[in-house]
């Protein structure tokens, strides 16, 4: 989750203060891990500094006063553009299972081996989330499901590398 | 018997298993699809059976269910070997202790709802009333109110699945071997059909054995085999270490690290 982003959004709703903002990170996206109040104010802070919120903090001297931050047109401008853009594909974890599986077959290590290992984990950390999602509110189930599908395209393309391995030998010592 | 997670939980691990292959082979003409796969299940075990089509985890089923016998090995079912028994009492156990659910529902499509999950009580001759009495009960349990009297041709793919589930746990059996049962569903009736499965032979403590090709489906299961080139396969002892648990790149795996999580009931 990215927290300007997603703070930028909240105030796209509405101008709010430090504290409501982060109660209402923690409802919508918190979970079980809510956000540091010191990182909703740092995080403000930049987005203040950057020009895409205004308010926050009296200036020094002004006395307690706060104002509420309020998103600005070039924080608009950015929160649109980040909602309405398809975010980068992530392939992280497929580069490293893929550099992982050629290094072993280069060095003549147990490729099949790492797969297995890494399905193990696979399908633990989706027994995990499918529980979650079995006992947990909607927003955690479907938070839950988007994990459930990007580990199930993991274990497709472990699978595939797997049948596959014999053929991946012979092309990786060929080059 | 080797998985692909931890073994069973202590309690289920001093048990006795409920069904288990030993070293089991079978081929269909020339073709092998089991060469010594070897299985145990405990009693109250969700069990998910995973592995690519044509790598036999569907006649490691069959062979399990006493559908069929194998060429060599053992099968046993509750302390007593199910391969070597006649065919009529290894009919009798399939109808008494076995419920089937298959991808199809593979319903009696000229029957009702009602007569089509009492199927197994009536061919066990219950009287009709009775078995009738607690078909219908079924039906509320499975979302199914008030379509007792409709014909199951008329039902969609999640009803007749549900009917099929119904109709499994009504002689409430030991064992409930599933075959791809959302094989035919899309993700969201599947899940909801995966849901019941697993929540009704929970409460009942029936042994699931669940057969997939489906990681979504297998994760609903409290243990996870891997069936490859007809053995139940081994998986390295690094395996079970933490070490290997995939990067929290997706929101919801960052969920999960977060939570603590009881996977095994």
């Amino acid at each position: 989750m990215t927290v300007p982003l997603t703070l930028l959004g909240l105030l796209e709703k509405e101008p709010s203060y430090g504290y409501d903002l982060k109660r209402e990170y923690d409802a919508y996206f918190g979970g079980d891990k809510p956000l540091p109040f010191g990182q909703v104010y740092s995080t403000l802070r930049r987005l203040a500094r950057d020009g895409k919120v205004t308010g926050g903090e009296a200036e020094p001297g002004a006395g307690p006063d706060r104002k509420p931050y309020k998103i600005t047109e070039l924080g608009t401008r950015e929160f649109d553009s980040w909602l309405t853009q398809p975010i980068q594909p992530e392939p992280h974890l497929q580069a490293v299972l893929f550099s992982k599986v050629v290094l072993a077959l280069l060095l003549g290590r147990p490729a099949d081996s790492y797969l297995d290992i890494q399905r193990v984990a696979h399908l633990q950390r989706m027994r995990e989330l499918t529980e979650i999602k079995r006992t947990g509110s909607l927003m955690q189930a479907l938070l839950a499901d988007h994990g459930l599908f990007h580990l199930e395209a993991d274990l497709r393309w472990i699978d595939v590398t797997s049948a596959r391995l014999d053929a991946l030998a012979e092309t990786v010592r060929s080059i | 018997m080797t998985s692909v997670n931890q073994p069973p939980r202590p309690a289920a691990q001093a048990a006795r298993p409920i069904i288990e292959a030993r070293d089991v082979y079978r081929s269909f003409g020339q073709t092998p699809a089991l060469v010594g796969a070897t299985l145990a299940v405990q009693p109250g075990e969700m069990l998910a059976v995973m592995g690519p089509s044509g790598s036999g985890k569907s006649t490691l089923l069959h062979c399990l269910a006493g559908i069929y016998t194998p060429d060599k090995g053992e099968i046993w079912f509750d302390g007593q070997r199910l391969d070597t028994l006649s065919d009529t009492r290894r009919t009798e156990l399939r109808r008494t202790a076995f419920g089937f659910v298959f991808q199809f529902g593979q319903l009696v499509p000229e029957l009702t709802v009602t007569d089509n999950i009492a199927l197994p009580l009536l061919l066990g001759r219950a009287g009709r009333k009775a078995a009738t009495a607690r078909a219908d009960a079924w039906l509320p349990r499975l979302g199914l109110d008030g379509l007792g009297g409709r014909r199951t041709g008329e039902l969609s793919g999640g009803q007749a699945q549900r009917v099929a589930l119904a109709r499994a746990l009504v002689v409430r059996p030991k064992v409930l071997f599933a075959d791809e049962p959302t094989g035919s569903l899309d993700t969201l009736t599947g899940e909801m059909v995966m849901e019941l499965l697993i929540g009704s032979a929970r409460e009942e403590g029936t042994t699931v054995v669940l057969v997939t090709h489906d990681a979504r489906v297998a994760a609903y299961a409290d243990r996870q085999v891997l069936v490859r080139d007809g053995q139940v396969m081994a998986i390295p002892e690094a395996a079970v270490g933490a070490h290997a648990a995939p990067a929290a790149h997706a929101a919801g795996a960052e969920v999960a690290a977060e939570t603590e999580v009881e996977v095994r009931r």
